[in-house]
């Protein structure tokens, strides 16, 4: 016991000089001295399939404002929303569906109305090179394929549900995944022969994964709106990010990871 | 009492307490016959049981003669088994999940040749909840039996084993019967950790209502879409864990 008590004591002050480490070297950085009136630290919740877009464009950001510091949580959009109507410090919100979205400005929590900065459409991802031969939405019906799609709760699953709806075909899944990461990595596990994912989930996956087009899934286009928040400890700076995710350089970088402009 | 003892275990319990008073104070109560009666609950409700029970048995059965061994044998590389037996304790449970898939996934280390060999495929299927489960929960009923054989005086197998029991029959006959009590709180420990197991769940054997979406499960996803739900299904499996619970502490596990 007297040993488990040292050890919990070593880690403890361990744990306690790292916080002091890393708060010691970011004082300065914080300080420097820059062209743009925003600073401080920006909190920005997003979609799960916004992660690899928004990581780049929150350093382009950060960048172009040094004096700010972003921090992006990602998850299933409505997940975020929930966050956010409970009462989670955030500053912008991007989701990956409008009737999420609806749910935080219903609530009152967003300023004014959201803008659809880009759109998303879904594609069924595969192991690397096919093994399965899928070519349509109907193939996913084989016995014995393994197909993951996304919990209805959120919008990926919406979009499938509406895709499937619209192809006419009936597919039993073995799972439905708690988000479109979730999904997709059951696909690169090589656990489950295909998931219905974005097109972009697949494109950032691509030394994995194969991501197969299909005419139904224009049918389930999926609008990704953005807002600012009611209760941001940070409106300068979530205007500004919200501006310039809408700007011609992060537009190129969405575009690039295979969204489509709205 | 002594103020400083006082103070902080009143502090202590309604820090632990207070969360659940929350629940019952946002609980939908208007609306919670007609939520209770959803088929999604009761199908979740039915599996949690199910599955938990299945896995504090798996546990039962490999982890007491895991316990007889740490306990009552001496052989090289004892105390290292001994941590890595509780390692599943501390390990994120979603890694847990994680590790599950890459020994019994498809691709696995032991998946593809189970597949192959025997059909047996266990990610995504009820079989696979239990796997995850027992994973989670097993170390506590391990470290439980462990410390009740070490409580227990071994000198009344020894005594067995004079009088002609064979080392299987002192087991059964003597050192199992002495240490019941222990076995029995560890059984129920490991039963509740089973029940409220969440992320090697969702991991290993993913999430499909009536297969693998247990009541934990269920709340997570309820979440994301209906706070209410999610609350009615916390509420539910609040209620029967707790109900089991004292029952079994009443029977088996005297304090």
């Amino acid at each position: 016991m007297k040993k488990i008590l040292t050890a919990v004591a070593m880690v403890a002050a361990l744990a306690i000089s790292g916080c002091g480490d890393s708060s010691d070297t970011s004082t300065p950085a914080a300080g420097a001295s820059s062209a743009s009136g925003v600073s401080g630290n920006l909190t920005v919740l997003a979609a799960a399939s916004l992660t690899e877009s928004f990581n780049k464009i929150g350093k382009d950001f950060e960048t172009a404002n040094p004096n700010v510091k972003v921090t992006f949580s990602y998850g299933g959009s409505s997940g975020l929303a929930q966050q956010i109507t409970s009462g989670a410090p955030a500053d912008v919100f991007a989701s990956a569906s409008p009737a999420t979205m609806k749910t935080v400005t219903d609530a009152g929590d967003a300023n004014g109305e959201a803008t659809v900065f880009v759109k998303n459409q879904l594609v069924v991802a595969v192991t690397k090179g096919n093994p399965k031969g899928i070519r349509t939405l109907a193939d996913l019906t084989e016995p014995g394929l393994k197909v993951a799609l996304c919990a209805e709760q959120v919008p990926c699953g919406a979009a499938a549900r509406k895709a499937l709806a619209a192809a006419n075909v009936k597919v039993t899944p073995v799972t439905l995944e708690q988000d479109v990461k979730a999904a997709l990595s059951k696909v690169k596990l090589g656990e489950v022969d295909a998931a219905l994912v974005y097109r972009t989930d697949a494109k950032a996956a691509t030394a994995d994964v194969d991501g197969i087009e299909f005419p139904e899934s224009s049918g389930a286009i999926n609008d990704y709106p953005i807002v600012t928040l009611k209760s941001a400890p940070n409106p300068s700076a979530a205007a500004a990010f919200v501006a310039y995710v809408q700007s011609g350089p992060a537009l190129d970088v969405l575009v690039e990871a295979g969204f489509q402009k709205p | 009492m002594p103020p400083a003892l006082a103070i902080p275990a009143i502090a202590g319990l309604v820090f632990l307490v207070l969360p659940l008073f929350g629940l019952l104070w946002r609980a939908p109560w208007s609306t919670l016959p007609e939520r209770l009666t959803e088929p999604g609950i009761l199908a979740a409700l039915r599996l949690s049981l199910l599955t938990a029970t299945l896995a504090t048995a798996v546990s039962l059965v490999l982890g007491v003669p895991l316990a007889w061994l740490l306990a009552r044998t001496e052989f090289p590389g004892r105390r290292f088994v001994r941590a890595l037996v509780t390692v599943p304790l501390v390990l994120p449970p979603v890694v847990g999940g994680v590790a599950l898939l890459l020994v019994f996934g498809r691709r696995g280390l032991l998946g593809g040749w189970l597949d192959a060999t025997f059909g047996v495929s266990l990610p995504f299927t009820t079989a696979g909840v239990v796997a995850a489960e027992a994973f989670v929960a097993m170390p506590f009923l391990v470290i439980s039996v462990e410390g009740a054989l070490r409580g227990a005086d071994a000198r009344y197998e020894e005594a067995a084993s004079t009088l002609g029991a064979t080392r299987w029959t002192a087991f059964r006959r003597v050192t199992l019967p002495l240490i019941a009590p222990g076995v029995a709180a560890g059984a129920v420990l490991c039963w509740a950790r089973a029940l409220g197991e969440f992320g090697a769940t969702i991991t290993f054997a993913g999430n499909f209502p009536g297969r693998t979406q247990t009541m934990p499960l269920a709340v997570y996803l309820a979440l994301e879409q209906d706070l209410d739900a999610a609350i009615v299904l916390s509420l539910v499996l609040l209620v029967v864990s707790i109900g089991i619970l004292a029952a079994l502490r009443d029977k088996w596990v005297a304090p």
